[in-house]
C-alpha cells in the first residue's frame, strides 16, 4: 500500500515536470524510478517483485499493439520483421561483440554479450514513437518490424546462454521437448485468440456487466503471458500474437479502451522499475568507465543501425530509424543474469553491462530531442503521409434503424466508418453482413478514443436514447471540441437540446419522412408533383425558420407557444400569397388553354 | 452595391470560377450567393433572393456555358425569382429596372460561344426587366488556362466590375 502510494506519488511529481521540460514520460519515469529506487532514497524494498508486475505493462502494450494491427499488414511485414531483423541483430551482434571480445572477454561472452546489447527496447522505443505519432509512419514500421522480430529471437538468445556456459547440463530438459512445448502454446494461443474468445466475449458482453468485460479482458492478456511464461516463450509476443487474432473482431475497441488504463500505469510502472536498477553506487566508483561504455555502446549500435536502414526499402530516415532503437532493451538484463549464472560474465561484466543499457534507455528520448533540435526538421507539411490508420474519418454512433441509413450511404460512396453500437445481438447481425460494427457504450471516453475521435472528422450521433445522445455530445464537446456532430434528434425538446450543446447539423428523425407523405397527400389531391415539391419547400423552410426563432425561448413555454401561434399564422399567409401569385402565374394560362 | 450570382453545380471542381470569384470577393459592397450552395434541392427561398436583388446595383451572374445555356438551377431561378408582377420592365411594380447586369460566362471550348453564336438568352431577360446589358464578360477554354492566364482574366475582371459597381 505504502509502495503503491510512492510509485503513484512518484510518477505524478516527476512525469509532469519532465514533459513540460520537453523531455518526454519515458524520462521522467526513469528519472521517477531513479529518485525512489535503492541508490536514491530508497522507498521501495522489493525491486524484483516490482519489475515483475511492471512487466505486465510491456505485456498489456504488445496486445494493445497487436489489436491495433491489421493481420494484412503484419503479412506485408514479414519482409522487414525476417529480412531486415535477422540483418540488424547479425551486424549490430557482431560489431558489438567484436568491441567485447576486443575489450577481454572469452568469444562465448562476447557472442551472447554481443546478441544481447544488439536487441532494443520494445517499450522505450514503441512509447517513443506513441509520444512523437511515428507509429504509422514507414520509418516507424520499420523499427516496429526489427522490434517484433527482437522480441521473437530474444527467446532462443536466453535459452542458448547455458549451453555456451559451464553449467552442468545433465539437469536440462533437452531442446526437442522445449520446442515441443513452444510449439504448443502457441498453437494454444491461436486457438484461444481465434475460436474460444469470440464466443465468450459475446456472452460476457451480454451480461451487461461494465466491470465483467474489463475483467475477462485482463484474465485473458494475464492467462497467455503465463501460458507462454510456462512453455519459455516470450509473455509479449503471446499477447501480441492474441492481440492481432482479436485485431478483426468487433470487441476490438471495447478491448482497447478497457486495457488502455491499465497499460499506461502498468508501463509507467515498468519505467520506473527500471530507473530502480540504476546502479549509482556503481556510477560514481567508476564515472569513467561507465561513461566511456556508454558512448561505446551507443555509437557502435547507431552506426550498425543506420547501416541496416539504408537496406530497408520502406524506412525514409535512417537517424531517427537509429535512435529510435539505439537503446539496450529489458532482455539484455535477463540474459547478463543467466550469462554470470553460467559463469560467462563475472559479477563485475554484469554489473557494468547492466548499468549501460538501463543508462541508454535514459539517452534514447534525449537524443531524440537532439535530433529534433538539431537536424533540420521538415516541416509538418511534408510529413511522411500516415499508413493507412485504423481509425476511419467518421464515427457513427448507434448503428439502428437511423444509423445505418447514413452509414451505407457513406459505405457504398467509399468512406470508411467506424461504427459503435452497444447491442450485443445488433453487432453480430450486422458483422454477418459484412459490416465493420463495433460492440461498445459510445458515450464511453476511452471508447472514443480507441475509435479514433481524436483524428475523426466527423460523428454521426444516431444514438436513439434521448439521454446517452446528450451524454455523448457533452462528452465529445468537453473532450474533442473539433469534432464536427451531425446528430439525430428524436422530437423538438431534443433538437433543442443539441443546438443549445452547438451540435452544427441536427435532423428531426420524422420531419422529412413526413413532409414526404404530405408530398404524396398533395399529390394525390391532384396537384402537379413539382407543384407537391415546391409546397413542401415552402413549408420546410418556413418551419425550420420558426424552429429556429422560438430556439432562444425554448424553456419559456408560455413565450414559445406564442411565438408558434404567430408562426402559423404567418405560414397561412405565406401560403395565400404563393397561392396567389402561382395562380395568377399558372393559372390563368391553365385555364385560358383550348383543351 | 455587387450582387454576384455564382450558377455551378460543382464550385470546388471548377478552376475558372473559382479564380474569378478569388480575384473579385474582397471588393468593397460585394455579395457573392453561390446558387447551387444556398439550394442544393432546388427549393429556392424566393423571398431572400429578391431581396438580394433589390439591394443590388449592379448583378454579375456567372456560370459555365452547358448546351449554349444556363446551368438548369439557374434557369430555375429565372423562372422562380423574376416572377412577371415583380421583375417586367412594364409592370409598375418592377424592381429591377435601371440596374446592370454582367454575364460573366465560363467555356470549356473557345468556340462554343462566340460571334455568331446564339445571343444569351439572358440579355433577353435582362432587357425585358429593364436592366442595361453590359458588355459580356467571356473566358473562353477556361479548361485549359493556365494559373497566370486566369489571374489576368480575374484582374480584368476585378477592373471592370470596379468600373461599374
Amino acid at each position: 500500500m505504502v509502495e503503491a502510494l510512492v510509485f503513484l506519488a512518484a510518477a505524478v511529481i516527476v512525469v509532469p515536470v519532465a514533459s513540460r521540460l520537453g523531455l518526454g514520460s519515458v524520462l521522467g519515469y526513469l528519472i521517477a524510478g531513479a529518485l525512489i529506487g535503492p541508490w536514491g532514497l530508497n522507498f521501495v524494498g522489493d525491486v524484483d517483485a516490482t519489475h515483475n508486475l511492471a512487466e505486465l505493462g510491456v505485456v498489456l502494450m504488445l496486445f494493445v499493439i497487436g489489436l491495433e494491427l491489421d493481420p494484412k499488414r503484419l503479412l506485408a511485414m514479414k519482409n522487414v520483421v525476417f529480412g531486415a531483423g535477422t540483418l540488424q541483430l547479425a551486424s549490430s551482434g557482431v560489431v558489438l561483440g567484436g568491441a567485447l571480445y576486443a575489450l577481454g572477454l572469452g568469444w562465448q561472452a562476447a557472442l551472447v554479450g554481443g546478441l544481447a546489447l544488439a536487441l532494443s527496447s520494445t517499450a522505450i522505443a514503441m512509447q517513443s514513437m506513441t509520444e512523437r505519432n511515428e507509429l504509422d509512419t514507414p520509418t516507424g514500421r520499420a523499427a516496429f518490424g526489427i522490434l517484433l522480430f527482437q522480441d521473437i529471437a530474444a527467446i532462443p538468445l536466453i535459452a542458448l546462454v547455458p549451453f555456451l556456459g559451464h553449467v552442468d547440463k545433465a539437469g536440462m530438459t533437452p531442446l526437442w521437448e522445449r520446442l515441443a512445448l513452444a510449439v504448443a502454446a502457441i498453437a494454444g494461443v491461436i486457438v484461444i485468440g481465434r475460436y474460444l474468445t469470440r464466443p465468450v466475449l459475446r456472452l460476457v458482453a451480454k451480461t451487461d456487466v461494465r466491470e465483467l468485460f474489463t475483467a475477462f479482458t485482463l484474465l485473458l492478456v494475464m492467462g497467455i503471458a503465463e501460458l507462454m511464461q510456462l512453455a519459455g516463450l516470450s509473455m509479449a509476443l503471446g499477447a501480441f500474437l492474441a492481440g492481432v487474432l482479436l485485431a478483426g473482431s468487433e470487441f476490438r475497441h471495447a478491448l482497447e479502451g478497457d486495457i488502455e488504463p491499465f497499460k499506461g500505469l502498468l508501463l509507467g510502472l515498468f519505467f520506473i522499475s527500471v530507473g530502480m536498477t540504476i546502479d549509482f553506487g556503481l556510477l560514481l566508483n567508476r564515472p569513467g568507465t561507465v561513461a566511456l561504455l556508454l558512448a561505446g555502446f551507443l555509437a557502435l549500435k547507431i552506426a550498425s543501425l543506420w547501416f541496416v536502414a539504408g537496406r530497408i526499402s520502406i524506412c525514409r530516415d535512417s537517424l531517427l530509424f537509429a535512435l529510435l532503437l539505439s537503446q539496450g532493451g529489458e532482455f539484455a538484463f535477463v540474459v547478463f543474469t543467466a550469462a554470470r549464472e553460467a559463469k560467462l560474465f563475472s559479477g563485475e561484466w554484469e554489473a557494468l553491462l547492466t548499468i549501460t543499457v538501463a543508462l541508454s534507455m535514459a539517452t534514447t528520448p534525449l537524443l531524440l530531442l537532439a535530433h529534433d533540435r538539431f537536424v533540420e526538421r521538415k516541416a509538418r507539411t511534408d510529413r511522411e503521409p500516415d499508413a493507412v490508420t485504423a481509425e476511419g474519418p467518421v464515427i457513427i454512433a448507434g448503428f439502428g434503424r437511423y444509423g445505418q441509413i447514413v452509414g451505407r450511404l457513406l459505405l457504398a460512396s467509399d468512406i470508411r466508418a467506424v461504427v459503435l453500437d452497444h447491442d450485443p445481438d445488433q453487432v453480430d447481425t450486422l458483422r454477418k453482413f459484412g459490416y465493420t460494427v463495433f460492440y461498445g457504450d459510445a458515450t464511453r471516453l476511452d471508447l472514443l478514443e480507441a475509435a479514433g475521435a481524436r483524428k475523426a472528422r466527423l460523428l454521426i450521433n444516431a444514438i436513439d436514447d434521448v439521454e446517452a445522445s446528450l451524454a455523448l455530445v457533452d462528452r465529445v464537446r468537453a473532450n474533442f471540441p473539433d469534432l464536427v456532430i451531425l446528430s439525430r434528434a428524436r422530437n423538438l425538446s431534443h433538437y433543442f437540446e443539441l443546438r443549445l450543446r452547438g451540435v452544427n447539423v441536427v435532423e428531426r428523425e420524422t420531419f422529412e419522412a413526413a413532409l414526404r407523405t404530405g408530398r404524396a397527400a398533395l399529390e394525390h389531391l391532384g396537384n402537379d408533383r413539382f407543384r407537391a415539391k415546391e409546397l413542401a419547400d415552402v413549408f420546410r423552410h418556413h418551419n425550420i425558420a420558426s424552429m429556429e426563432a422560438t430556439f432562444p425561448y425554448y424553456q419559456d413555454e408560455g413565450k414559445r407557444l406564442s411565438l408558434a401561434r404567430q408562426g402559423r399564422e404567418e405560414l397561412e399567409r405565406q401560403f395565400a400569397r404563393d397561392r396567389e401569385r402561382f395562380e395568377r402565374e399558372h393559372g390563368a394560362k391553365v385555364n385560358g388553354r383550348a383543351d | 452595391m455587387i450582387l454576384v450570382l455564382h450558377a455551378h453545380p460543382y464550385p470546388r471542381t471548377s478552376r475558372a470560377g473559382a479564380a474569378l470569384l478569388a480575384a473579385i470577393r474582397d471588393l468593397p459592397s460585394l455579395e457573392v450567393r453561390s446558387l447551387y450552395e444556398l439550394y442544393p434541392d432546388f427549393d429556392i427561398d424566393v423571398a431572400a433572393e429578391q431581396a438580394a436583388l433589390e439591394r443590388a446595383d449592379v448583378l454579375v451572374v456567372m456560370h459555365p456555358l452547358y448546351w449554349y445555356a444556363v446551368p438548369a438551377l439557374l434557369k430555375h431561378w429565372i423562372d422562380s425569382v423574376l416572377f412577371e408582377e415583380w421583375a417586367h420592365a412594364e409592370k409598375d411594380s418592377a424592381k429591377l429596372k435601371g440596374k446592370q447586369c454582367q454575364w460573366v460566362v465560363t467555356t470549356g471550348d473557345e468556340d462554343a460561344y462566340g460571334p455568331g453564336a446564339p445571343s444569351p438568352v439572358l440579355e433577353q431577360i435582362a432587357r425585358a426587366c429593364g436592366m442595361k446589358w453590359l458588355e459580356p464578360f467571356i473566358v473562353g477554354s477556361a479548361e485549359r488556362l493556365s494559373p497566370q492566364d486566369l489571374r489576368e482574366k480575374g484582374a480584368a475582371l476585378r477592373a471592370s466590375l470596379r468600373s461599374h459597381g
